[in-house]
C-alpha cells in the first residue's frame, strides 16, 4: 500500500510525518537537528531515501545534511561509510558556499543594492531551498542567501555557484526583501533537462534554457507599485512559484501581492487574483493530476502578516485562477492569526491528491480529499518554515 | 591577564622522525576548548575537548587545529569564505573577552599551558 512522508523544517528542527495512504493516522519523528532553524528538507525524486536538509543557525551558520535511509539517520555528506553514527566524529564539510568570483567560470561582482539603495558585497548566509534531481540522486541544487544558486553533483559534499545567474547583469539591481536576499524557488523542468527557474525576493523570477549557464529574467508582465518603475525588468518580490509536472510550461505565482500565471514558461504573466479576498500571500501550489487547479492561502497584507479576519481559509481555483473558492472544513474559523510561509505547502500524487500545509503556529495540517476537509497531523510544532511530501510505493 | 604572554612550552614536546630520518624537534602545546552546545552535538563531543597545536598558540592555530581534527565545523567558527569569526560567537578565556584580538595575536599563558579553556560562547540574543 502506498505511503506518505511529510518532511516539515521549523524554526527548533526538522520533524518526519509517515502515514499510510488513507492519511489518517499519523507517526511523527523528532525533532532532528533540535534547536536549529530547518528552512527546507526535500528528497529525491530518484531515490526516495535520499533526503537532503538544510540546517541552519544565525550562530553557527549553515550545515548540509543527508540521510539515506528515509530520515532515520542523518550525516554530513562527505563523511565515510561507517564513521556515523561510530564513535568518533565525521569527517565532512558539506557547508562550504563559496561565490564564485574567478574570470574564468564566475563573474567578478562584488556587489548587490542593498536596503538604503548603496552597493553592498555579497554575504553567504543560508540556503533557503534545496532541490534534488530528478534523475540523478548525487545531484542536488541549493538556493542561498545572498541570492544565489549552487550546485552539488556528489551527494552535497562540495558546491560550486552556476555563477551566470548572478553574473548576467542584473546583479546590482536585486536587493534584499524583508526576509533577507533569498533565493527562494528551484524548479526542474521534467521535459526539458536544460530547463531551470528560480525565484528571488527581491529581484524576480529567472529561467535558464542551458542547464544553468545562462539566464534570464522573466518579470514581463509583473507590476509592483513598491519599485520605482513597477514594471522594470528586475526588482519584483517574487514570493513562489509552482508548476505542475505535467504541464512543464504552465507557471503559476504568488508575488508579493497579486497571483499570477504564465502559458510560456515565463516570458509573459498575467494576474489571477480574481475574487480571493486578498492577493497577498506566500504559498502556491497546483493540483497533482489537475493542472488547473492551484491553491494560495491569502494573508491580509504586506504589512499584517497572518491569515483576514481570524479565518485560515485556502483558496482553491478548478479554472486556472481568477474564481476562487474558499476551503475551511477542519480549519480553524476563528482568533486564527497565522502565517503560511512560501515553502510550506506541498501536494502527494496519490490518485486522491493530498494537500498539505505548515502555519506559523506549528499546525500541519492534510486534505486527503484535495482541499474539501482538513486535519491537522501535529499541532504543537515551532513555526513551521517548510513542508515537502514524498509519495512512496 | 598579560594577553600578549607567551605559552610557556612546558606544554608536551614530542620527537619524531621525518625527512629520510632527520629528527625533527616538535613542540606541541595540549589546548582545552570549550564548544557552545550545537556545535558539541555536531561533532559528537564532550563538552569540553582538548587539542594539540603546533607552534605558538593563538586563535588562529587553535582554531585551525580543531577544525582540522572536526572538519565539520569549518564554516561554523570561521566564515569560509572570509575566515572571520562569525558575529554572534565569542572567544573568552581566563575571564577576558578575547573576541577583538588578533587571530595571530598569543592567547593567555593559562590557555597555552592547558591551565584554562579557550570558551567559545555562542553570543545570548533573541527570545
Amino acid at each position: 500500500m502506498s505511503k506518505v512522508r511529510v518532511l516539515a523544517g521549523t524554526r527548533k528542527g526538522a520533524f518526519i510525518l509517515t502515514a499510510d495512504g488513507k492519511r489518517q493516522n499519523w507517526e511523527v519523528s523528532g525533532p532532528h537537528f533540535a534547536g536549529w532553524e530547518l528552512y527546507h528538507l526535500k528528497g529525491s525524486p530518484a531515490n526516495p531515501n535520499r533526503i537532503y536538509a538544510s540546517q541552519s543557525s544565525g550562530w553557527f551558520g549553515q550545515i548540509i545534511q543527508r540521510s539515506d535511509d528515509g530520515g532515520k539517520s542523518w550525516h554530513q555528506p562527505g563523511t565515510p561509510p561507517g564513521q556515523e553514527p561510530a564513535p568518533g566524529p565525521p569527517k565532512a564539510v558539506s557547508n562550504k558556499f563559496v561565490y564564485d568570483t574567478s574570470a574564468e567560470t564566475g563573474h567578478p561582482l562584488t556587489t548587490h543594492q542593498w536596503y538604503d539603495g548603496t552597493q553592498h558585497p555579497w554575504e553567504f548566509k543560508r540556503v533557503w531551498h534545496i532541490e534534488p534531481s530528478l534523475t540523478d540522486p548525487d545531484t542536488v541544487y541549493a538556493g542561498v542567501e545572498d541570492a544565489a544558486l549552487f550546485r552539488s553533483t556528489d551527494g552535497g559534499e562540495n558546491w560550486h555557484e552556476l555563477a551566470g545567474l548572478r553574473g548576467h547583469g542584473t546583479g546590482p539591481k536585486w536587493q534584499p526583501g524583508a526576509g533577507g536576499l533569498c533565493l527562494h524557488t528551484i524548479i526542474l523542468d521534467p521535459s526539458n533537462p536544460e530547463r531551470i527557474y528560480i525565484a528571488i525576493s527581491a529581484a524576480g523570477a529567472f529561467r535558464s534554457d542551458d542547464g544553468g549557464k545562462s539566464w534570464k529574467p522573466i518579470n514581463k508582465g509583473l507590476y509592483s507599485k513598491y519599485i520605482p518603475n513597477p514594471t522594470a525588468e528586475v526588482g519584483h518580490c517574487v514570493h513562489h512559484i509552482a508548476m505542475n509536472p505535467l504541464r512543464p510550461g504552465v507557471l503559476f505565482m504568488q508575488k508579493h501581492w497579486d497571483v499570477m500565471r504564465s502559458n510560456d514558461a515565463g516570458d509573459q504573466w498575467t494576474k489571477i487574483s480574481g475574487n480571493l479576498p486578498t492577493d497577498f500571500g506566500f504559498v502556491i501550489d497546483v493540483h497533482s493530476h489537475e493542472p488547473e487547479t492551484v491553491y494560495v492561502v491569502p494573508i491580509k497584507s504586506d504589512g499584517e502578516h497572518y491569515v483576514m479576519e481570524g479565518k485560515l481559509r485556502v483558496f482553491r481555483s478548478r479554472t486556472g485562477g481568477n474564481e476562487w473558492e474558499p476551503l475551511s472544513k477542519g480549519l480553524p474559523q476563528k482568533d486564527c492569526y497565522v502565517n503560511v510561509l512560501r515553502d510550506a505547502m506541498a501536494v502527494d500524487t496519490l490518485d486522491q491528491c493530498g494537500i498539505y500545509f505548515g502555519t506559523t503556529g506549528g499546525q500541519v495540517y492534510c486534505s486527503a480529499d484535495a482541499g474539501d476537509s482538513w486535519n491537522p497531523i501535529v499541532r504543537d510544532l515551532p513555526a513551521v518554515l517548510s513542508v515537502e511530501v514524498q509519495t512512496l510505493a | 591577564m598579560n594577553l600578549a604572554g607567551r605559552c610557556d612550552l612546558k606544554s608536551q614536546i614530542s620527537q619524531s622522525r621525518r625527512d629520510l630520518g632527520h629528527p625533527v624537534i616538535e613542540v606541541k602545546a595540549m589546548i582545552r576548548i570549550e564548544l557552545p552546545q550545537h556545535l558539541r552535538t555536531l561533532a559528537h563531543v564532550d563538552r569540553e575537548i582538548t587539542l594539540e597545536v603546533d607552534g605558538p598558540v593563538t586563535q588562529r592555530s587553535v582554531l585551525d587545529a580543531l577544525e582540522a581534527r572536526y572538519p565539520m565545523l569549518r564554516g561554523t567558527i570561521r566564515d569560509h569564505g572570509t575566515q572571520q569569526r562569525r558575529a554572534f560567537l565569542r572567544f573568552f578565556a581566563c575571564e577576558e573577552d578575547l573576541s577583538h584580538e588578533s587571530p595571530d595575536s598569543p592567547l593567555p599563558e593559562a590557555v597555552a599551558s592547558g591551565k584554562e579553556p579557550l570558551l567559545i560562547i555562542g553570543a545570548i540574543a533573541g527570545g
